[in-house]
């Protein structure tokens, strides 16, 4: 399904370890995933046995009634834990982080990129201070290079939510030769976002940066903290971390300084899926299979559009595709995919072999391509 | 489904990231791209074969020293449990990344190399572990593969951690003997060590019960942020936003305000969009008071029947994680939940010396010292003891010079 080349595993050079003379025994998912704790459902049925048979006889007997109502206190304690589940427990965890902001920092902002991981911190952000306004606007550094759907999606979301918007312009930053804009096959307007993203930052005078990264994908990010401080230049120093306990963050800074703070960071690309199937939050159209016209660019899927640069090498053609993750149109691949509800994506993630950041051009370039840009003040 | 926290802990080179990455690997959670960009990767095991150290060892300055700096976060799962992996640094002077992978976790691994047994660091990161309240204990005895599987060198190690475990009173502690580069008994059971009756590591990580933790039903929530649209139809709305740290508010409850102490009745628990009928601790929610009361942030909604303690001077441990001495003629910042306060160290009562476990007389504390200290707080703060609430009964010191976070603390008794 996916048109990054896949690794054939059991050539691995691990298997040379195992046991059982090479064959690798994997370990085997279940495919009842998410099936509902059976001690629960053991509850619920006893009680629902015993309410039958109090309801059968003429008069429930004392002890009964003593049972029915042992099983209901039960069930009640049972369920009060384990209503509360994972997905629950991240929401709960990422409200915390987002009052935190709204209390310890005089201005901040919510980086908002059109992706459906910040349009998963803007719901979360709705559950941590309506019917109250954000205690902060949301900011959009605009490489200009968008999906026409995503800011489609934004200006109507902009207008639902009637919270402020800040857009920052990297087209601006060119045209004010800030950056330069890159050359070539491969050129992408990723990199120049963080001088927009800066400069936006000093404009505004933002103490904090509520981003929706998330240490899942990709090995810095795994490392960063939730509260990460970035002196004035934005730089992340890796070395020098703050150590972040239990779940007080310490978002003191000094003047200049600000500080990027990651809401989602403990959610998996399935959680924020499965987050935004049981929210039924909206999502731009392109997350979704759809018809369009692509170039095959390095192994990947690119969307043949003005914004890329094309040379008579490259054949388009029209497939059915939808993005995994959303971006700079320059830098973001697309897969090819059937999956038109929420469901099906849901299912082609869960069994799919790339990660998400595989389909990011920008992850590319090196072994710490990532750690780079974070230290050059990226997101 | 639940999330179980758990932690690597011990010296360098003792296996820990390569523990990690079997897991993933084994549990087929490393996709095919990330195992692609490690099997290209320079760093190699000396027979060849992919080191999987590298998929938690993130940093370029990790990956060029063959160590770890800082803690990683990994995320995978079984049809029984979602993971959230810490994989920490060994070195002592990365300790304090180590505290900050522990003090989430409900369980730390302890790997110990099987040809060293415990050694220094298997005491210190054990001691951290009684000190930070952390349940449950795995004993991981790795590289069994380089001691021949043996259950005599397995049965010594478990015997003399037991005798640790005991001074330092960790009740549930699990020994699993493993060998992380080969996979025994990692995520399937090792046919080399027929001689071990146990659970392999994952399938005693699914099945260990962390709902049986010290939480107390102490109803306490911290109050972020007041909600107050002053809009035309909400005129009048007041709502304290906050997560609930321990025990359970019900509508109707009587609370109390601390510090002020001012009392009144829960008459509704918002969500969102969603009324509640009550609200547990770990759910971040919206609290409405029956009477007009003056609440910010920083004050403490309590049950009434339930309340803190309130003190200035409280003795607490403290771990120092700052490459500056503590020094205690300065004022300090302590932050306890919402509430930042100014804060001296009255007094060192103690240092621990974390080979022998002995206490000494210290007025020094520097960077990774562990010991006891007397907290005296500008303003009283509302607390309970950490064994028997965390939530509430821990704080972090911030050098207000620097900003940085030097210290951890966790109360342990009113000094006054
Ligand atoms: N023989 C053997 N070597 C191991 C085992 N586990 C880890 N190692 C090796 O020990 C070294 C240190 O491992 P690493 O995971 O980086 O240790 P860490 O410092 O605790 O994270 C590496 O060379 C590993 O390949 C094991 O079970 N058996
Ligand atoms: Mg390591």
């Amino acid at each position: 399904m996916e048109s990054f080349a896949s690794v054939p595993k059991h050539n691995s050079p691990l298997l040379e370890g195992c046991p059982k003379g090479g064959v690798f025994e994997r370990y085997q998912p279940n495919p009842n995933k998410n099936k509902p704790d059976s001690s629960e459902k053991f509850v619920r049925l006893s009680l629902s046995k015993a309410k039958l048979e109090t309801d059968s006889g003429t008069k429930a007997t004392e002890e009964q009634l003593t049972l029915l109502f042992k099983l209901k206190k039960d069930i009640t304690k049972k369920m009060s834990r384990y209503n509360f589940d994972y997905l629950d427990e991240l929401e709960a965890e990422a409200i915390h982080i987002l009052r935190e902001v709204a209390g310890q920092f005089e201005k901040p902002a919510l980086l908002f990129s059109g992706g459906k991981d910040s349009i998963t911190l803007v719901r979360l952000a709705e559950k941590a201070f309506r019917p109250g306004k954000f205690p902060f606007p949301l900011v959009h550094i605009d490489t200009g290079h968008n999906f026409e759907e995503t800011i489609d999606y934004r200006d109507k979301m902009v207008a639902r939510l009637g919270e402020r918007l800040i857009v920052g312009s990297v087209q601006q930053s060119i045209d004010e030769g800030k950056v330069v804009e890159q050359k070539g096959k491969n050129a992408s307007r990723n990199a120049l976002q963080t001088v927009t993203l800066l400069d936006t930052i000093e404009q505004h005078q933002f103490d904090a940066c509520i981003g929706g990264a998330r240490r899942d994908e990709e090995k810095a990010r795994a490392k960063e903290r939730i509260f990460s401080v970035r002196d004035e230049f934005g730089q992340w120093d890796p070395k020098r971390q703050r150590p972040e306990l239990w779940n007080i963050y310490n978002g003191k800074i000094h003047k200049g300084e600000n500080v990027r703070v990651f809401p989602i960071s403990n959610w998996t690309e399935l959680d924020v899926w499965n987050y935004i199937r049981r929210e039924n939050i909206e999502l731009p159209s392109i997350y979704f299979a759809h018809d369009r016209e692509v170039i095959t660019r390095n192994g990947q899927l690119m969307a043949a559009s003005p914004f890329v640069n094309m040379d008579e090498e490259d054949v388009v053609e029209r497939k059915k595709v939808r993005f995994r993750t959303v971006g700079d149109i320059s830098c973001t691949a697309a897969i090819e995919s059937e999956a038109f509800l929420i469901d099906d994506i849901i299912a082609e993630i869960s069994q799919s072999k790339i990660s998400e950041r595989g389909a990011r051009m920008d992850d590319k370039v090196s072994e710490a391509a990532m750690e780079d840009r974070k230290k050059g003040g990226y997101f | 489904m639940n999330i179980l926290k758990f932690f690597t802990a011990g010296s360098v080179d003792d296996g820990k990231s390569t523990l990690i990455g079997r897991l993933l690997y084994d549990t087929d959670s490393i996709l095919a791209d990330q195992l692609e960009a490690i099997q290209n990767a320079n760093r190699k095991n000396d027979d060849g074969t992919v080191d999987l150290a590298i998929l938690t060892d993130g940093l370029r300055a990790e990956r060029e020293q063959g160590i770890t700096i800082d803690v990683a976060y990994k995320y995978f799962q079984t049809a029984q449990r979602k993971f959230i992996i810490a994989d920490t640094p060994g070195h002592i002077q990365y300790t304090r990344n180590m505290v900050t992978g522990a003090s989430t976790a409900n369980l730390a691994i302890i790997l110990v190399d099987a040809r060293n047994g415990v050694v220094e660091q298997t005491i210190r990161h054990s001691y951290l572990v009684s000190l930070l309240g952390i349940k449950h204990v795995v004993v991981a005895v790795n590289k069994m593969d380089m001691v021949d599987y043996s259950e005599t060198v397995f049965d010594a190690i478990a015997q003399k951690y037991r005798s640790l475990a005991q001074e330092l009173r960790l009740e549930d502690v699990t020994y699993i003997p493993v060998s992380a580069l080969k996979g025994d008994n990692i995520v399937h059971k090792s046919e080399r060590m027929a001689w071990y009756n146990g659970d392999s590591l994952l399938h005693f990580l699914e099945k260990v019960d962390t709902h049986v933790q010290e939480k107390s039903e102490k109803a306490r929530l911290p109050v972020q942020w007041v909600i107050r649209p002053q809009t035309d139809e909400l005129h009048d709305y007041r709502g304290y936003a906050g997560r609930v740290v321990s025990g359970t508010f019900r509508v109707n409850d009587k609370i109390t305000v601390l510090p002020s102490g001012a009392s009144s009745t829960i008459s509704k628990i918002e969500f969102f969009d969603k009324e509640l009928a009550e609200a547990s601790s770990g759910q971040s929610v919206t609290i409405h008071l029956a009477t007009d009361v003056d609440i910010s942030r920083g004050d403490t909604i309590v049950n009434s029947s339930a309340l803190p303690q309130e003190s200035k001077l409280i003795e607490a441990d403290l771990c120092w994680m700052d490459t500056k001495a503590l020094d205690t003629s300065i004022t300090y910042l302590l932050q306890h939940n919402s509430k930042v306060t100014k804060v001296k160290i009255a007094d060192v009562v103690y240092k621990v010396d974390i080979n022998t476990l002995e206490k000494h007389a210290a007025d020094e504390f520097k960077l990774n010292d562990i010991g006891r200290v007397v907290l005296k707080t500008a303003d009283a703060l509302a607390l309970d003891l950490y064994q028997e609430n965390k939530a509430n009964g821990s704080a972090i010191l911030i050098d207000s010079r620097t900003n940085l976070t030097v210290g951890a603390t966790m109360f342990r008794a009113l000094a006054d």
